[in-house]
């Protein structure tokens, strides 16, 4: 099962789902590098993330190291508890940008929502 | 340590991914049914995972028919908690190269022995004599 993907006016928006492990996060980072190879920029909702693990996180790491080398916007959106737990562990919280819901990451991503 | 403590389970299964979801179940109830609060027993389920992947990933050097056991103890002397020793048949990996990161470094690695250090209390690698690592994890109430 690979996680859907939305284009929402100039943002492609990931939706990350489940448990993302080991055993799903090379889906997680190819939905993610997929889209930006196209040059779109990426928005990633992890509100129905009920689990994330290291590898996870690091498909995570190289979206946003990848959207910015290439000039692209990328956010996280609608962070769910177990994710946000994962990512104060690895001190990621202040490292990515976050927000509360996609309007809101469309919004101050510079969308037009 | 282990002398002293009750042996709870023991669960024995091949070093594939897909086997960590089913784990993950069995270690949150034991945490939970050894008096852990829902958020730290999905702590320890994060980082007992996390060590079954580097298994997988570093000791067997990707997935394989190759056997994880992880044996779940009560400590009965002393401070209360729980331990958790994983084992493989992979040859002994060297624990030096075990080593958490810096995390100001952003990159996408290495962030699960960070994980396991910074959940657990104790992480020690037992004595392996050329196949068979054995990693002892505890966690106390």
């Amino acid at each position: 099962m690979s996680f859907p993907v939305e284009q929402i006016e100039t943002f492609s928006v990931v939706r990350l789902q489940g448990e993302v492990d080991l055993s799903r996060s090379p889906e997680a980072r190819e939905a993610l590098l997929a889209c930006l190879r196209q040059g779109q920029d990426l928005l990633v909702d992890l509100s129905a993330v009920d689990y994330i693990d290291s590898s996870g996180v690091a498909s995570l790491v190289e979206g946003y190291q990848v959207a910015r080398s290439q000039g692209l916007r990328f956010a996280l959106v609608g962070v769910s508890d177990a994710a946000l737990s994962v990512l104060r562990l690895a001190r990621l919280d202040r490292v990515f940008p976050i927000h509360a819901s996609l309007q809101e990451g469309m919004a101050s991503q510079g969308g037009g929502a | 340590m282990l002398e002293s403590a009750e042996r709870l389970l023991e669960l024995r299964f091949s070093a594939r991914a897909e086997r960590l979801q089913l784990l993950r179940r069995v270690v949150r109830d034991a945490a939970e049914q050894g008096g852990f609060a829902p958020a730290r027993a999905q702590e320890i389920l994060l980082a007992v995972s996390e060590a079954c992947a580097n298994i997988i990933q570093h000791a067997y050097g990707g997935e394989s028919d190759g056997e994880i056991r992880l044996s779940i103890y009560r400590r009965c002397q002393g401070r209360a908690g729980l331990l958790f020793l994983l084992q493989d048949d992979a040859p002994c990996i060297d624990p030096r190269s075990v080593a958490p990161r810096d995390l100001a470094e952003l990159r996408p690695g290495g962030l699960g022995v960070h994980f396991i250090r910074q959940i657990m209390d104790e992480v020690e690698f037992l004595e392996c004599k050329g196949r068979g690592n054995r990693l002892l994890l505890t966690k106390y109430a």
